[in-house]
């Protein structure tokens, strides 16, 4: 058992910018990697200052003792972690967490990535491919800078759909548009979806893929703290009655959840997560500018 | 000095602990009690009757050596009281700031028959906060065994386990699913009840004294099963608490500004959300807040909830924050001290009041709750008396935060790939409440896993009958 003592923190051990806000983090947690599967996540937490954030695992690397998360810097955390370099830690990292997707051939199956979301989806394809399925793959964002991953998605798929809102790649489309027509042609049976990305997105392929039955399994992100069934804050109201997102999912069926009550969740916090954003910039500024000040 | 009779012993008034002012700590989160100076401690002391057969020692679940750390203190040989305390409590600090001394030492004291009892939890808290500050006996250990223990769970349970075990000489590890060691002590109580700086300061001492290895990070059941410690230890111990949040089963309960107490509690310790956005996890209080439940976790949230609004709010602003309650006074489950100081502070009690509904405003926020009056009816099944509905007595109080503080049942997780280690219908661990032994062999279990929510010192007693219990497993031939 690798003793990573909490007092000398994981290490960041690779970086990479995929686009101007969105960034590969590999960092190295042995005993994180040796569990990991598709479909769980992890719980970060910069320094003693910081707050716990969940992020879905991208890939991990038994052999090297690694986990690779994807990073769409929108809050003062991703925003701070996307500022560290290689040879940085950070002082918490656990996991995995949730449930692993279950991963057997279920035949044809789709796998739906929007924005950030196409960093979780592809351990997911990958996973199904081995498994012997015939994988079609739709990814999407809303611009080209905003895509990433595209040579490795296709890699794991049979079938790739490259999407953009505003067409700057691929064919200028939502998500749900392929998906729908593939559902509506028949021409290949699909037997399980899964759809990973931002609410809305993930809610809108459930109703489009309700009318065929399709099963269709979502991974959600909801505000929680500790991440192992403590705090309840990550709870989402199904039809069935409420779940916890951290030990009972992350991966639910698309078709229970109750979006709205999931979107306003979401929202609670946002005045706070700006105003800790603009306090994170105005001290990045100053930082700037004391710097500058000094040489 | 002349030795006093036991009548003068009895005739010494009970030295009241300085507290920072009610309307001051309203405002704050310092610590409340601000504990006895030496010379009070002293004379404290001196109440002492030195019983040949101490009751108090009978209603202490590890069975403190009261009239003999007493009787140390008293004759101003702190070294000796330290050493006579750890005996058996390790952890002194934090026993005498939170066990519920009115129903165990205190309780008992025969001192306290015909007046006062001895204040043997402020004493203790004295002896504690004196050792960590001057580390007079640090503690030993037996030669190494070559035997390994895992201890899952850093709360009250596991390091009283830990503690007791390592210092027979076996090797121990303890693995935290947090971030930080203390469970329940540093993310449930709050800072102004027993300081992070005193958890933290036991936690350090004992286990630099001992070599025992803390694992933050390490979730069982995900990072590690119980299977996997199993092929590497000889001897586990699950002292994982209840840490599961029960929501009533009534409508809104989903809304936003409905939260559990453990999340509004770890936010605001764990988190230290109170000083955000220094820190950053944020926490959110309305101007009117209901915590429903009325016990220790219940007055804990209330009382929180109170500090964090008036350090929110602007000049002159009204805040309120209401326990509400299905019983009466009477069948409050909280410490008297606890529900004395939330009155003290400001919390409103609105007693056999029970909520049925959660109000949204529209846009999926909390604007008010629903609630009915109640009356008590036919004792239950409890003891206690039923509460009954008064039909027709439905009203709307206006709040913009809920706090459900109903109880916890114990985290499933580390039941993940635990062959035959059998639980009950409530989810908590079969254990046999003498030794800890579970229905799996080399496993232990105590404290709230076993018995769900109850009390630090009750879960630190189990940690130590379980500690025991291991060691003669141990040093014996092995048979379960």
């Amino acid at each position: 058992m690798a003793d990573t003592a909490a007092a000398t923190g994981y290490k960041i051990v690779q970086k990479e910018t995929l686009s101007d806000v969105t960034k590969l983090m590999v960092i190295e947690a042995p005993q994180v990697a040796k569990k990991a599967q598709a479909g769980q996540f992890i719980i970060i937490r910069i320094d003693e200052r910081g707050e716990r954030v969940p992020l879905t695992i991208a890939d991990y690397d038994k052999s090297a003792g690694t986990i690779t998360l994807i990073l769409q810097e929108v809050g003062k955390s991703t925003m701070q972690l996307g500022a560290m370099n290689v040879g940085d830690t950070v002082a918490s990292f656990a996991g995995p967490l949730g449930h692993p997707t279950e991963i057997k051939n279920y035949g044809t199956v789709v796998c739906v990535g929007g924005g950030v979301g196409i960093a979780p989806i592809y351990p997911i394809a990958r996973s199904l491919k081995e498994a012997g399925n015939y994988v079609v793959s739709i990814i999407g964002a809303r611009n080209k800078s905003l895509l990433f991953w595209e040579e490795k998605m296709k890699a794991v798929s049979d079938e790739l759909h490259v999407c953009t809102d505003d067409g700057s790649h691929g064919r200028k489309c939502l998500v749900t548009d392929p998906l729908k027509e593939l559902l509506e042609s028949k021409r290949r049976d699909v037997a399980h979806i899964w759809a990973i990305g931002p609410a809305i997105m993930m809610k809108f392929v459930a109703l489009a893929t309700k009318p065929f039955n399709a099963p269709t399994t979502v991974s959600l992100n909801s505000i929680m703290i500790d991440g192992t069934g403590m705090c309840g804050g990550c709870r989402v109201p199904l039809t069935e009655g409420a779940q916890f997102v951290c030990v009972d999912g992350p991966e639910f069926d698309g078709h229970k959840v109750d979006w709205n009550s999931l979107m306003s969740r979401l929202q609670f916090y946002k005045p706070e997560e700006q105003a800790a954003v603009e306090a994170y910039k105005h001290k990045c500024n100053l930082d700037i500018a004391a710097e500058k000040g000094g040489a | 000095m002349a030795e006093l009779t036991a009548k003068q012993r009895m005739e010494i008034p009970r030295n009241e602990m300085p507290a920072q002012d009610a309307k001051v700590r309203a405002g704050n989160y310092l610590e409340v009690a601000l504990g006895y100076s030496e010379e009070t401690a002293r004379a404290e002391a001196e109440r002492c009757l030195q019983c040949k057969k101490p009751k108090c020692v009978e209603g202490c679940p590890v069975g403190v050596r009261i009239p003999q750390f007493i009787k140390a203190l008293r004759e101003g040989d702190m070294a000796q009281a330290v050493a006579e305390m750890k005996i058996k409590n390790n952890l002194p600090a934090i026993c005498g700031r939170v066990c519920p001394q009115e129903n165990q030492c205190e309780g008992q004291c025969i001192v306290g028959k015909k007046g006062q009892p001895v204040a043997v939890g402020r004493l203790e808290r004295f002896v504690g906060d004196y050792e960590l500050q001057h580390r007079t006996c640090p503690l030993t250990k037996a030669a190494p065994t070559g035997k390994k223990v895992a201890v899952v769970g850093t709360g009250p349970a596991g390091l009283t386990c830990a503690v007791d075990i390592a210092r027979e000489g076996h090797k121990v590890t303890m693995f935290e699913s947090l971030h930080t060691p203390g469970g329940v002590l540093v993310y449930g109580i709050p800072e102004f009840r027993l300081p992070k700086g005193v958890v933290f300061g036991e936690i350090d001492y004992a286990t630099q004294c001992l070599g025992i290895d803390i694992r933050t990070d390490y979730v069982i059941g995900r990072t590690l099963t119980l299977k996997d410690i199993l092929e590497e230890y000889d001897a586990v111990f699950l002292g994982t608490g209840a840490g599961l949040p029960m929501f009533m089963r009534i409508p809104g309960i989903n809304l936003n500004g409905v939260m559990s107490a453990n999340e509004f509690l770890t936010r605001v310790n764990l988190m230290k959300g109170y000083m955000f956005p220094e820190y950053d996890t944020p926490v959110k209080i309305g101007k009117k807040v209901a915590v429903i439940g009325a016990g220790n976790v219940a007055m804990d949230s209330a009382r929180c909830a109170y500090r964090l609004q008036a350090m929110q709010a602007k000049e002159g602003e009204k805040h309120e924050v209401h326990i509400v309650y299905r019983r009466s006074m009477e069948e409050v489950p909280a410490r008297g001290e606890e529900v004395h100081h939330a009155e003290e502070e400001g919390v409103i009690f609105d007693l056999l009041t029970n909520p049925v509904e959660v109000i949204d405003d529209g846009k999926g926020n909390v604007k008010a709750m629903r609630c009915i009056r109640m009356e008590l009816g036919e004792p239950d099944a409890s003891g206690r008396r039923r509460p009954v509905e008064i039909k027709g007595s439905e009203f709307d109080m206006e709040v913009d935060t809920v706090i459900v503080a109903l109880g916890t049942s114990p985290n499933p997780l580390v039941f993940v790939d635990a062959d035959g280690l059998e639980r009950t219908k409530h989810g908590t661990t079969v254990a046999n409440l003498e030794t800890g032994r579970t229905t799996k062999p080399k496993v232990w279990a105590g404290g709230d896993i076993v018995t769900g929510a109850a009390t630090v010192i009750s879960a630190m007693g189990a940690g130590k009958r379980a500690a025991a219990d291991m060691h003669a497993f141990l040093s014996g031939n092995g048979t379960w």
